[in-house]
């Protein structure tokens, strides 16, 4: 257990709370918390334990390897006593729904809205759920799931330039 | 040069109309600033003083499209800014070239993705492509250079609608 020992009273608080289980890796700690429980914890690290800014909020696509597929991330730092923990928080492929943190940390309005068009994962309560970072008729793809295709056109060697030329959709005047 | 000895004791020169209006539009070309992404920082370079474009007649760069007649596109345009990019184009008074500049607006360079328009001549016909990544200011002035090349070959009917 090489986990910070300012980290270890407050990991002990979480799996008493909140039935967590941890991974551990070098110095670092992830904690996965249950979608439901997720507020609660988010507003007991920041109220009890300091952790005052929420450093990033992401997911991840395990698809097909791992199920649940998502794993929403959570990173917070506490600038008081200089330490950072991880929440993870295993979200289901179908109909993928997180409770929001808004209430907690401002900061997530917009990291929510980013996770709602590249992963599809929806935000229940959020105070503003419109696009933002894809064009609004976009439709219904997101880009950063694992079956998303990576490329977009084909590329265009000697070989096959005339054919991809034809059908290349050029602006005229 | 050759215009003293055209002018002789009259103080006359002939040329031809359409070079002349050629060499007029090339003389004084204003550019519209649309500098996107990383080449904008080359453009930049290449307006300032020790790459200077003011020679080549691109005395400032105009923000309007209203008032610019070149349209120099610099850097990745996303599929976001596409739309964005054709209005401006259509605002802008003939006559109107387009410079391509660098490879993500000729051929989005490295980025073969979903949020990226693959070449501007999608969206906006262009008349010169600078290769590069990003072109040296050096490159951009042939680039322009050679616009000026392929306006001074220009007639007036191709500027005409055929019925």
């Amino acid at each position: 257990m090489n986990m910070d020992t300012k980290l270890e009273p407050i990991v002990q608080a979480l799996q008493e709370k909140f039935n967590t289980s941890i991974e551990e890796f070098r110095s670092e700690v992830h904690v996965f918390v249950n979608p439901a429980d997720i507020v609660s914890a988010l507003t007991l690290l920041r109220d009890k334990y300091d952790f005052e800014l929420l450093s990033a909020m992401t997911a991840t696509d395990y698809w097909p390897q791992q199920s649940p597929r998502f794993h929403v991330i959570y990173q917070l730092s506490s600038l008081a006593r200089n330490i950072t923990i991880q929440l993870r928080v295993p979200v289901d492929g179908v109909d993928p729904k997180i409770p929001t943190a808004t209430g907690v940390y401002d900061v997530a309005n917009w990291r929510e809205r980013e996770l709602k068009d590249m992963f599809g994962i929806i935000p229940e309560g959020h105070p503003d759920p419109r696009i933002l970072l894809l064009p609004e008729d976009w439709g219904d793809k997101h880009p950063l799931r694992k079956d998303f295709p990576l490329g977009y056109e084909e590329v265009q060697f000697t070989f096959n330039f005339e054919d991809i030329d034809l059908r290349k959709p050029y602006a005229k005047e | 040069m050759g215009v003293e000895q055209k002018l002789g004791n009259m103080g006359i020169v002939t040329t031809s109309l359409e070079d002349l209006v050629n060499w007029s539009r090339t003389n004084a070309m204003w550019p519209m600033l649309f500098g996107l992404a990383c080449c904008a920082i080359e453009m930049m370079a290449a307006q300032a003083s020790n790459y200077d474009m003011s020679r080549f007649g691109m005395e400032l760069m105009r923000a309007s499209p209203r008032q610019s007649d070149l349209m120099i596109v610099a850097g990745r345009v996303s599929r976001k800014m596409a739309p964005v990019l054709r209005r401006l184009y259509d605002q802008m008074p003939e006559p109107k070239w387009v410079i391509s500049m660098g490879d993500c607006a000729s051929c989005t360079g490295v980025f073969n993705n979903y949020s990226l328009v693959q070449g501007v001549d999608e969206v906006v016909p262009v008349d010169v492509y600078v290769a590069g990544c990003p072109p040296r200011p050096e490159a951009l002035i042939h680039g322009v250079v050679t616009l000026y090349e392929k306006i001074k070959g220009e007639k007036f009917l191709d500027r005409v609608e055929q019925k």
